[in-house]
């Protein structure tokens, strides 16, 4: 990573805690529905970047919401298991020839970008719904939170890449 | 030893996703588990200060609607006043009264939640107060939660919309009562559940339910909403409750801490109780 590319990260990174922690935990849409755009930090850091040091950057990343949304390590735990998985989820999404050709998510087909954005979503809301409610009995509520708020993350995401991809 | 240290290069990506959701884990059980989360939560200075700015800009969208909410309960307060002077002899002071068993603080809410299955509420005290855990949190209208952490400044509430609540209420014209718990499965935040009211109870829709006495946390007859709906539970001995709740709790402005001058009082006195009982079966188990 060059020197400009550390500081894109560094600031995405504290620009979508507090965008995450002061706007989106707050929406509340039909009294519940919360988006959680802030992994967005996971997705597009670096493909070619270190994985142990996104592993540990999206424990931190969870960790500071959840300091901010008293949940104990739930966005921690959720976060890890995304940025552990991603590598797999690249795989899936655009071929094996993905380490490469560095491939940028904004220049990526848009195919494979919603199936990238919406298989890592629905991985991360499940693991964070299912350790929030922390008990199988509510499964039903786990998928419905899950269902409700990916769709909602989804579209936020696809919006937000679509408005930061750069024009070459 | 190479073969282990090749086989820790090799995994370090698993090895170090493992400790680190192990970690992450570990603080989600602790925090629900009651009183043991001291540090990761939004009471400290970190978190708080960035919450009470932010209040301090939001806050001035909602003057009109705190001016108004402040002017019902002056009216609702002095309306009490002119009855008790209306009908009760007035009361000569004397050595006899006793202080007041309550005593009351206020605070501002900086930061509220209600969507989630455990939801927490941070508040921002007077640094003089002395605020501990396991105080009761009402407002204007009614019940809100129970102190769960505190710092300098700033106090962080488990509010009744969470699941690890539970609330010892009555019906407010017999003196059957209840606990107060919160149904995630319809994560509706004017709705509480009633539970463990004995049949007997004569339960009608539209019926006001109050606090219980019965604990330390809150006094007797704080306001917590009406009935809607009740059905008899699967063992047909109890009734379950749906209640509307009084407080809207998606907004509330400012809150009272209230501190039982009485707490420890009690609680030596039930655990000298309890202490008595375990004594009492320890000899009765040592007898054949």
């Amino acid at each position: 990573m060059q020197n400009s590319d550390i500081l894109v990260n560094i600031g995405r990174f504290l620009i979508l805690i507090v965008v995450q922690i002061l706007l989106f935990n707050h929406i509340n849409f039909l009294g519940y529905v919360n988006p959680y755009p802030y992994i967005l930090f996971i997705l597009v850091f670096p493909f070619t970047g270190n994985k142990s040091l996104l592993i540990l950057l999206g424990f931190l990343l969870g960790f500071f919401v959840d300091i901010f949304s008293d949940s104990g390590g739930v966005h921690a735990a959720a976060c890890v298991f995304i940025a552990y998985l991603r590598p797999l989820l690249l795989k899936f999404s655009f071929g094996v020839s993905y380490e490469f050709n560095t491939i940028k998510l904004s220049k990526a087909d848009f195919g494979a970008r919603v199936t990238y954005i919406s298989v890592a979503v629905l991985l991360h809301h499940f693991v964070l719904f299912l350790l929030e409610t922390f008990n199988i009995s509510h499964i039903v509520l786990v998928l419905k939170s899950t269902l409700f708020s990916s769709i909602f993350t989804i579209v936020l995401l696809l919006c937000i890449t679509l408005l930061f991809s750069r024009k070459n | 030893m190479q073969q282990i240290i090749y086989f820790f290069i090799r995994n370090k990506n698993f090895l170090l996703f493992l400790l680190l959701f192990i970690v992450a884990t570990g603080l989600t059980i602790n925090s629900h588990s009651y009183h043991q989360n001291k540090y990761i939560t939004s009471a400290n200075f970190f978190s708080g200060s960035i919450y009470n700015w932010k209040s301090g800009i939001v806050d001035y969208f909602s003057l009109k609607e705190q001016n108004q909410a402040l002017a019902n309960e002056n009216m609702r307060l002095r309306t009490l006043l002119r009855t008790s002077q209306d009908t009760i002899i007035p009361q000569e002071l004397d050595s006899t009264m006793l202080p007041s068993p309550f005593t009351y603080f206020t605070a501002k809410v900086i930061n509220n939640s209600y969507s989630k299955t455990k939801n927490y509420l941070t508040l921002r005290k007077r640094v003089q107060d002395t605020i501990e855990t396991d105080m009761g949190v009402i407002s204007s209208k009614g019940i809100v939660g129970i102190v769960n952490k505190v710092s300098n400044k700033y106090t962080s509430v488990q509010s009744i919309l969470n699941t690890n609540s539970k609330i010892n209420a009555k019906l407010k014209n017999s003196f059957h009562f209840g606990s107060l718990i919160w149904d995630p499965e319809t994560k509706n935040p004017n709705e509480a559940k009633l539970v463990d009211i004995p049949r007997q109870a004569p339960v009608v829709v539209g019926d006001t339910i109050v606090t219980d006495g019965k604990s330390t946390i809150f006094p007797r007859g704080i306001l917590v909403g009406t009935i809607k709906e009740f059905n008899l539970s699967d063992n047909q001995d109890y009734y379950d409750v749906t209640i509307t709740l009084f407080n809207d709790m998606t907004s509330l402005h400012y809150v009272y801490i209230i501190q039982n001058n009485q707490k420890e009082a009690i609680q030596q006195i039930e655990n000298l109780n309890a202490s008595g009982i375990e004594a009492q079966q320890s000899t009765n188990q040592e007898r054949p």
